[in-house]
């Protein structure tokens, strides 16, 4: 019965796609406890701390440290009234919070969560990784379809500022996975995986050449990180919803379930796409020490390894949630178009030179040919800073607010300096 | 293409728990509508006119950029998956080919960047020459802000 290699491929197929969909479901009111606790440890409080304790007959608690909080949730918004303001657009109202939860689930088609070939990933389709970046795209239309409908100026606001800061980032994004698809010569992320078995920088035995330990790679990876906390607009880059300025920006006028529809798409799109970054720069499923690939090769051994790197990765998300002020719209365009995007570029072409180096001479000379190639790209980099070096004080110096009234002028930086106190 | 019966089933499934989520909802709440509760919330101001306005043409802007540069990457995509594995002359030949067709690629970015199509604030976007004569002028011709006297 459980032998799943003889079952009609589209019966495989289903039981792959449950053994990814129901998982990530359960898992996804698991992160947000996790993301509240953390923040709270690192704010100084306590956070969600009571739900789901158990008190039995005998007196005994059994404590779950409040981890059963967003289901609780969950369970008092289904139940919710759904407002449903009179001005909206209804029909595009109603399928804009499935549109922005349907790439969430739909990302994960091409990853695969342990070597085993019968389980995982759901489809190793050839198109592999640039799948998850056309998915992950179609994500913006949930957003700004969401302000459209709303009928809401701040929900309009928001949901154009997601399009323009999605369509800002998508280049330097796939710009940095460009460079990750030389160097693996595929575009599949199990070759991808495979690719970073190898040794380490081509030279050292034992270890992984995971990417985010090559020079190449390391670039790739930060890069990469920064667009997907763009893309899955969170803090710092959570300007569609800056509560500040725009209410709640696209999702303003949703309420009950339909409101927790955008908050789960946002925590498994982030879940999701931390399992992308474990897997193209952390080396997926796989040990970084050669002799502990033994445990990672079995598919309970995979799993495990493949979902420590992912939640690790996730933390990082709410770690820099926590450090980091929001940004400014126009730093946030000028850093995807100006800092981000000629730096995921030059990466891409410096490692095409690398491979060509590499190939034609030996690993050593391709190393030098690399930094060498890309401490001149950076020469160059300073040089043009330093020819426009007003410009882009101006870009990012801190502006100065005029009051209503057209009398005064305060220095947000320096408050003190126009004597705004006293 | 077996293996992307996957997607297909992917899909399907994801399409179906997204409409069962957004769906349920609307079925298990109560429903008690008031004129004010189902009016747009606007920070509790009544709102005026309609939300569905002109916007800023700095979005469009960026949308055509985007697609220009997409583009023009989307066509070194197939030549990515066989490079690494393909003989040196070929790589070297193919190296400076990518060279040239970059050099298209950087040139147009360039030429965005110095008409300042993705300068987003205004106040950036001239030249810093013009910035001098026009704008900073006004900014310093505003009474800056005087202290207020106590007591008063």
């Amino acid at each position: 019965m459980f032998d799943v290699a003889s079952w009609h491929p589209a019966l495989q197929a289903l039981l792959r796609v449950l053994l990814f969909v129901l998982p990530l479901l359960l898992v996804v009111p698991g992160l947000i406890w996790w993301e509240r606790r953390l923040l709270s440890w690192m704010q100084d409080r306590i956070g969600p701390n009571r739900v789901a304790t158990i008190t039995l007959k005998s007196g005994r608690k059994i404590k779950l440290f409040g981890l059963l909080q967003p289901i609780a949730d969950g369970i008092k918004l289904f139940f919710k009234e759904d407002i449903t303001p009179s001005a909206i657009d209804r029909l595009i109202y109603f399928v804009a919070p499935a549109v922005a939860l349907f790439p969430a689930f739909a990302l994960g088609g091409t990853l695969p969560w342990s070597g085993n070939t019968l389980l995982t990933p759901i489809a190793d389709v050839n198109v592999g990784i640039l799948y998850v970046m056309a998915i992950s795209s179609l994500g913006v239309y949930g957003i700004v379809l969401a302000g459209y409908a709303s009928n809401n100026k701040y929900s309009l606001m928001g949901g154009l500022r997601a399009t323009a800061q999605l369509i800002s980032y998508e280049l330097a994004m796939g710009m940095s996975l460009a460079a990750i698809v030389l160097a693996s010569g595929s575009l599949k992320m199990t070759q991808m995986v495979t690719t970073q078995q190898g040794d380490l920088l081509g030279v050292v035995p034992f270890l992984n050449n995971w990417f985010i330990f090559t020079p190449f790679g390391f670039v790739a990876a930060v890069v990469f990180a920064i667009c997907v906390i763009a893309e899955t607009n969170r803090a710092p880059f959570d300007l569609p919803e800056a509560e500040n300025e725009l209410i709640a920006g696209y999702h303003t006028e949703y309420s009950s379930m339909k409101f927790a529809v955008f908050f789960m798409g946002e925590y498994a799109a982030m879940l999701v796409f931390a399992g992308v970054f474990s897997t193209v720069f952390l080396g997926g499923y796989d040990m970084f020490i050669d002799p502990l690939e033994g445990i990672a090769g079995t598919t309970l051994g995979g799993l495990a390894t493949f979902m420590f790197k992912t939640v690790a990765s996730f933390t990082c998300f709410i770690w820099l949630r926590a450090s980091l002020p929001r940004l400014r719209y126009d730093q946030l365009m000028s850093l995807g178009w100006r800092t981000l995007l000629p730096v995921a570029v030059s990466n891409f072409i410096v490692v095409a030179l690398w491979i060509l180096i590499t190939n034609k001479y030996g690993v050593w000379q391709g190393w030098i040919a690399y930094l060498g190639s890309f401490g001149l790209l950076f020469a160059v980099y300073l040089a043009v800073r330093g020819l426009s070096k007003n410009r882009v004080d101006n870009a990012l110096a801190p502006r100065s607010i005029s009051l209503v009234d057209g009398t005064r002028s305060v220095n947000v930086a320096d408050p003190q300096a126009e004597g705004v106190g006293s | 293409m077996e293996s992307y019966i996957g997607i297909l089933v992917l899909v399907a499934v994801a399409a179906i728990v997204c409409v069962a989520m957004v769906s349920l909802s609307w079925v298990l709440g109560p429903k008690k509508v008031t004129p004010y509760k189902s009016s747009p919330y606007e920070c509790g101001v009544t709102p005026e006119g309609s939300a569905r306005e002109r916007f800023p043409i700095k979005f469009y802007l960026v949308a055509i950029l985007f697609i220009l540069f997409d583009i023009e990457v989307i066509f070194l995509w197939s030549w990515m998956t066989i490079y690494r594995d393909s003989e040196v002359s070929f790589q070297l030949f193919s190296f400076i080919e990518m060279l040239v067709y970059m050099s298209t690629w950087i040139l147009g970015y360039i030429y965005a960047v110095r008409v300042g199509a993705i300068d987003w604030d205004e106040t950036t976007s001239l030249d810093p020459a013009k910035l001098e004569d026009t704008v900073l002028p006004k900014l310093e011709a505003k009474p800056v802000l005087q202290p207020a006297t106590e007591g008063s």
